[in-house]
């Protein structure tokens, strides 16, 4: 056999090939001899076997199943990085609707039977301009208010015989909370006919939906690691079932249980590193996509709704991490419950005999 | 029982059972699958070490059970088995691992791994030890070349002959240097010059001190050589010295 030279006749360029990649991987090329006389008149293929010194791994490195079990992690931890991704930009959304929110009040002063509704807005404005972290108080004059109802009532109404109530814009100035009972308490006194609404019932719903959204999101996270989990168990005892003959070579050689597990994890922990990894690049990939686009501007009525929930649709940092660490977590449960369950397998083939 | 090391009968121990305590002792052991009738019973009998005999009996007779007792990858379902002085009924799994490493066994399948060279075959039980591959790679290749397949090490079995591959599982079972080589006829799938060329083969193995029990029911083999006979026969083993 003739090692580490590139086989008889090969052009230049391929020469020039086989010395980068022997270089590059450390790896030596074989080309065998016929063996047998059944071999006769075919030459092998060369061989690419390991340099002596990196020994083959004790269990097959390929099999159909390790392919499938594959491509099962790799659409688990897309699956769970896209949930991941998901709950931030909901998450991210909802903190966003929330400071906005809580960075607003309104006062609202409805028409009353022999009340000014003029000289009580003005009083209303008045009251809640001499508040100190009130920077900005916006009236808002008839026809604005009488637009905001057009989406339930329609254009082209006639409103004016309808008491429609007036609002009163309030942006709160980063600081210390407004005295809101002060003003309530001042607003009852002088405008009995005025309400002061803190938009806390709306922003207790947000929180409740951005909780409820997150919850789910963990939810099926967990029932992602679970299914992973199952899946790699029953490709372990499968891979067990298949290699019976490697592993009863191997007890009777005097490998222990844990030089056994060993093999397996390490065989499912690659697995499991190539599918989270295939995974969470898709998930990226994804929402890298997802960004560009909506970054471009969205086109279109679903994309415009897609965009008004989520807002720019841009994972923050934190959220392609996550997507990271979702892949990792998916290999190592696949390494750990590869584990325990060849030693749970080995104890019950020891229990049987 | 023959013995085919070379001794010195000067240096003879004055107590040769205390100073060599016997490799293997089955006492009163019996095995039964299940609720099912005993196969193996009243088992007793024991390998001194150095010594070598014949495992024989009809096919089916618990010739490869009765290894598998000895490797303790079958447990029996009553009587005690002592490897190497010790009572193995309560070992755990790693204690077992330890004594299996004192053992060599050899298939009639040959049973080696077709995704690994022969090197790493034979390097094998070197391997599960641990060890690194710088501390074994010189004794692999000197055992390879040993039984004349110092040319072959770096391929598959499935491109080896059928003598090759026994003598590569030989070779396997022989590098962690026993003290007990087992041969479940090892030369079932031989022809009859190469059947006579292997138990060459383990006779030397003998006489540099290895224990060794061949199971056959070649009767020709076996008179080749004046050994002790163990004979199984309707789950009851019976010793012809």
């Amino acid at each position: 056999m003739s090692m580490n030279e590139p086989p008889a006749g090969a052009p230049g360029l391929f020469g020039a090939w086989f010395a980068a990649l022997r270089a590059w991987s450390g790896l030596r090329f074989v080309q065998l001899q016929p063996a047998a006389e059944a071999m006769k008149g075919f030459l092998l293929k060369p061989l690419l076997i390991p340099r002596d010194r990196v020994l083959a791994p004790v269990l097959p490195a390929k099999s159909r199943s390790g392919a499938a079990l594959m491509l099962v992690i790799a659409i688990m931890t897309f699956l769970a990085g896209l949930t991941a991704g998901a709950v931030h930009l909901v998450a991210d959304a909802s903190r966003d609707w929330s400071r906005a929110i809580a960075r607003e009040m309104t006062i609202q002063v409805r028409p009353a039977p022999g009340r000014n509704l003029e000289a009580d807005v003005a009083s209303a404005a008045d009251l809640a301009r001499r508040q100190r972290v009130i920077e900005e108080v916006r009236v808002m004059d008839r026809r604005e208010g009488e637009k905001l109802l057009e989406p339930w009532l329609g254009t082209g109404l006639d409103l004016g015989d309808l008491p429609v109530p007036r609002l009163i814009v309030l942006r709160l100035a980063n600081g210390p909370a407004p005295d809101l009972a002060g003003l309530r308490k001042a607003l009852a006194e002088r405008v009995p006919n005025a309400i002061l609404d803190d938009h806390k019932l709306w922003l207790s719903r947000l929180k409740a939906m951005a909780d409820t959204l997150v919850g789910i999101g963990l939810l099926i996270l967990t029932l992602v690691l679970v299914a992973t989990a199952l899946a790699v168990a029953f490709a372990t005892r499968g891979a067990m079932a298949g290699t019976a003959q490697i592993i009863d070579v191997l007890y009777l050689v005097g490998a222990e249980d844990s030089y056994i597990a060993r093999q397996f994890q390490g065989h499912f922990l690659r697995l499991g590193l190539k599918g989270g990894a295939a995974g969470a690049l898709a998930a990226s990939a994804f929402f890298l996509l997802a960004g560009l686009i909506f970054g471009r501007g969205a086109r279109g009525t679903a994309l415009e709704q897609v965009e008004a929930l989520f807002g720019r649709f841009t994972l923050p940092f934190w959220g392609y991490l996550s997507v990271l660490v979702i892949g990792v977590l998916v290999a190592v449960v696949t390494g750990v419950v590869s584990r325990v369950t060849v030693y749970r397998t080995l104890r019950g083939m020891e229990q049987a005999q | 029982m023959a013995n085919f090391a070379e001794r010195d009968e000067g240096n003879l121990p004055l107590w040769p059972e205390l100073a060599e305590p016997d490799l293997v002792r089955f006492e009163n052991v019996g095995l039964r699958y299940g609720i099912g009738p005993e196969i193996l019973r009243d088992i007793d009998f024991s390998i001194p070490a150095q010594s070598f005999q014949f495992l024989t009996g009809p096919s089916g007779s618990g010739k490869t059970t009765l290894m598998k007792l000895v490797m303790q990858t079958l447990k029996p379902t009553r009587g005690r088995v002592t490897l190497f002085g010790e009572n193995v009924s309560q070992h755990s799994q790693a204690e077992l691992a330890r004594l299996r490493r004192k053992i060599g066994i050899v298939f009639q399948d040959f049973r080696l791994l077709d995704h690994l060279t022969t090197y790493e075959n034979v390097a094998l039980p070197l391997l599960v030890q641990g060890r690194e591959e710088a501390s074994y790679r010189a004794e692999v290749i000197e055992l390879l070349r040993w039984v004349g397949l110092g040319d072959r090490m770096h391929v598959p079995p499935v491109i080896l002959s059928g003598g090759e591959k026994q003598r590569a599982a030989i070779a396997r079972a022989l590098i962690g240097q026993p003290a007990l080589l087992l041969a479940d006829e090892p030369t079932g799938n031989v022809d009859p010059g190469l059947a006579r060329r292997l138990l060459r083969l383990f006779i030397e193995l003998n006489k540099s001190g290895t224990a060794v029990v061949i199971a056959t029911h070649d009767l020709a083999l076996m008179d080749m050589i004046d050994a002790r006979r163990l004979v199984l026969a309707e789950g009851q083993l019976h010793v012809y010295e």
